[in-house]
């Protein structure tokens, strides 16, 4: 739904170096053709199907919906996905794309490592090179993930500029591309960026929302009341959310992470605190300061601290067709332990900040109200920084 | 004519790039007046900004160092409001989008011109958003510089056309910093511009040595130096505005030698 130049309403667009420009403009005509191609479809469908194991299962939580004693919950089970969060489908697309575009390397940013270790698994697959930026404070948070991405081949390359987070790795990645485009493809790992990434993102994560409306049409026999999902860049939230647009009924949430909370500086809950700037190739909400530095932000996960936005969600939230809700470091870790017991299933700390709003929501719903939450990751990954958070003396 | 016009009028320009702040203002000062006596044409004044994502580590480095010490663009405005009284040549800022933006466009560009700032390098916006900050530029008569690298290639006329001020052509791929060689054919790039428009081109990006900037100087109208000035600026610090001058004295006595 992107108008000219990647806009939506008057966020997105292309502000990034000349020396980038003409190879986003061959990445968008190269998507353009690719997106209409019957075998490229095939293939990309073949590789969701039997290699990333789609579609993921829709799975009624009785026994948290039980507890909570209000509306019905589903869980969409993205953690079930072959490398263990929603970042495969995105990473398979753009691989498969740079691939039929002739490049041989793909480069990405990555904050938990969920990208970095999908984009990884994509390069071996694919027969390609991969090298992949991340903050050198992640790479000490989530060091299983950095020692799984080697193990598939992948270069990591520490960053230690700035925070030494996601927006950091991401402003390394592009640097980096700047430095070589001829053989090498930006796998972007959210619905952000300059344009066409968000839309070619959005497109390869919105089999999300599909198969949610297949499977809860057949399950239920109708649409959801409510549609939940965390939001750090925002790309499992707007898969989440995107076939869902047009039916007004569906209520559409965005969990941000308020780190120790929106009235401190220690927050990446962007909607609540950022306002209107250009940043990374894009026009959204970012957190920043008076004169326009961008906020050095905290969450507890690694994957939401990101200063900024996409630019379809800052739409969204401009029309007032989604919304975006806070949710601390202190709710999300509840949240993680609570899903953990009750359920049996161990999310990611970005989901379980969804996962905390639907404890608060849910309650206050009717029974025959239907919630559905996107379990965008697997929380294995975080299981010994929840230990320590919890002062539980646990190294990997 | 733009007032940056001057900076081409006496042979070859030599363009050199300072992060404002760089360690304070007061440092700044003294190194923009050590500039302008040893034969700079025209000087980019950097206004830091937190994620400088053109920028090679010795910029990025420059950046940190004078956010670090609390400059603001405010500060910046004053500084050259102050130095205006005694720098005649002409100065252009070079920053990011963001900084403009959220500073508010209208009120920064409008202070632009009432200091004496002729144009602005924001390597965030290529020829596609412009129009961000362009009617704004014009309407207050600062240059908004177009930028073309060397994969511009079937853009390089669409560019040229609408070139106000001067173009800053980047040299190589990558981010700002010193290279050891250039091996973009600028001749080639600059001959496209020339059947586009009678702008003036300096080259950057890479370009450290006497012998560099005479190199693309000679096929271009004038050479922009920021990494290797800023380098010598982290190393001095408050003291860094002689080794500055001696350098850049260096530099103007290579690009003007027939």
């Amino acid at each position: 739904m992107a108008g000219e130049n990647g806009r939506f309403g008057i966020h997105g667009g292309q502000y990034i170096p000349e020396t980038l420009m003409n190879a986003v403009i061959e990445l968008e005509k190269a998507y353009n053709y690719y997106k209409n191609d019957p075998e490229f479809n095939r293939e990309l469908q073949d590789l969701f199907n039997d290699y990333a194991g789609r579609p993921s299962r829709l799975y009624y939580a009785e026994k948290m919906t039980k507890d909570l004693g209000g509306a019905k919950i589903y869980l969409k089970r993205e953690d079930l996905n072959h490398t263990g969060a929603h970042k495969i489908n995105n990473v398979l697309g753009q691989a498969l794309l740079a691939k039929k575009m002739g490049k041989t390397r793909l480069i990405a940013e990555t904050g938990a490592g969920q990208h970095g270790v999908a984009t990884a698994t994509a390069a071996a697959l694919m027969g390609m090179e991969c090298v992949v930026f991340m903050g050198k404070e992640d790479t000490e948070r989530q060091a299983l993930n950095v020692y799984r991405m080697k193990l598939l081949g992948a270069e990591v390359v520490p960053v230690t500029t700035g925070t030494a987070t996601l927006k950091d790795a991401c402003s390394a990645a592009f640097r980096e591309w700047t430095n070589r485009i001829d053989d090498t493809h930006y796998c972007l790992g959210s619905v952000m960026g300059p344009h066409p990434f968000p839309t070619i993102v959005r497109d390869f994560q919105s089999v999300i929302s599909k198969e949610i409306k297949e499977q809860l049409m057949e399950k239920e026999g109708r649409l959801p009341d409510v549609v939940m999902a965390c939001v750090g860049g925002g790309s499992n939230a707007i898969g989440s959310f995107y076939n869902f647009i047009e039916d007004e009924s569906v209520e559409l949430i965005g969990c941000e992470a308020a780190g120790r909370g929106i009235d401190t500086f220690e927050t990446a809950a962007t909607m609540n605190t950022g306002r209107l700037g250009i940043f990374h190739g894009m026009k959204s909400y970012f957190c920043q300061d008076k004169y326009g530095q961008i906020a050095p932000v905290y969450s507890i996960s690694a994957g939401l601290d990101y200063p900024g936005i996409g630019p379809e969600h800052a739409y969204l939230n401009d029309i007032g067709r989604a919304k975006y809700v806070p949710v601390t470091d202190d709710e999300a870790v509840n949240a993680f332990e609570y899903l953990a017991r009750t359920e049996g299933i161990i999310p990611a700390i970005e989901s379980a900040h969804a996962v905390a709003h639907a404890i608060k929501l849910a309650p206050t719903m009717d029974k025959d109200k239907i919630i559905v939450i996107t379990l965008s990751g697997r929380g294995d990954k975080d299981c010994a920084a929840i230990a320590r958070y919890r002062g539980e003396d646990l190294h990997e | 004519m733009s007032n940056i016009a001057k900076a081409f009028e006496n042979g070859k320009a030599f363009i050199p790039f300072i992060t404002c702040g760089d360690p304070d203002l007061e440092t700044t000062g003294k190194i923009v007046r050590e500039l302008q006596t040893n034969g700079a044409s025209l000087i980019e004044l950097g206004i830091p900004f937190s994620d400088p994502t053109a920028e090679g580590p010795v910029i990025q480095d420059a950046n940190l160092r004078a956010l670090t010490h609390g400059v603001t663009t405010d500060e910046i405005f004053d500084f050259v409001r102050d130095i205006r009284r005694d720098v005649t040549i002409p100065m252009v800022f070079m920053t990011y989008a963001n900084v403009v933006f959220s500073y508010g466009a209208e009120k920064f560009i409008s202070t632009c011109a009432e200091i004496g700032i002729d144009g602005l390098i924001l390597p965030d916006i290529p020829f596609e958003e412009k129009g961000e900050f362009e009617d704004i530029c014009v309407k207050y008569d600062v240059d908004l510089i177009s930028m073309i690298a060397p994969t511009s290639e079937n853009r390089i006329a669409m560019i040229a056309k609408e070139a106000r001020g001067f173009i800053y052509i980047v040299s190589s791929l990558g981010v700002t910093g010193v290279r050891s060689e250039i091996t973009t054919d600028i001749g080639a790039l600059v001959k496209i511009i020339r059947e586009n428009t009678d702008v003036p081109c300096a080259v950057g990006f890479g370009i450290s040595t006497p012998e560099q900037a005479k190199k693309m100087a000679d096929v271009a109208d004038g050479a922009i130096v920021g990494s290797a000035i800023v380098k010598l600026a982290g190393r001095y610090g408050r003291d860094a505005a002689p080794y500055i001058g001696e350098y850049v004295k260096s530099m103007t006595d290579a690009i003007n030698t027939v």
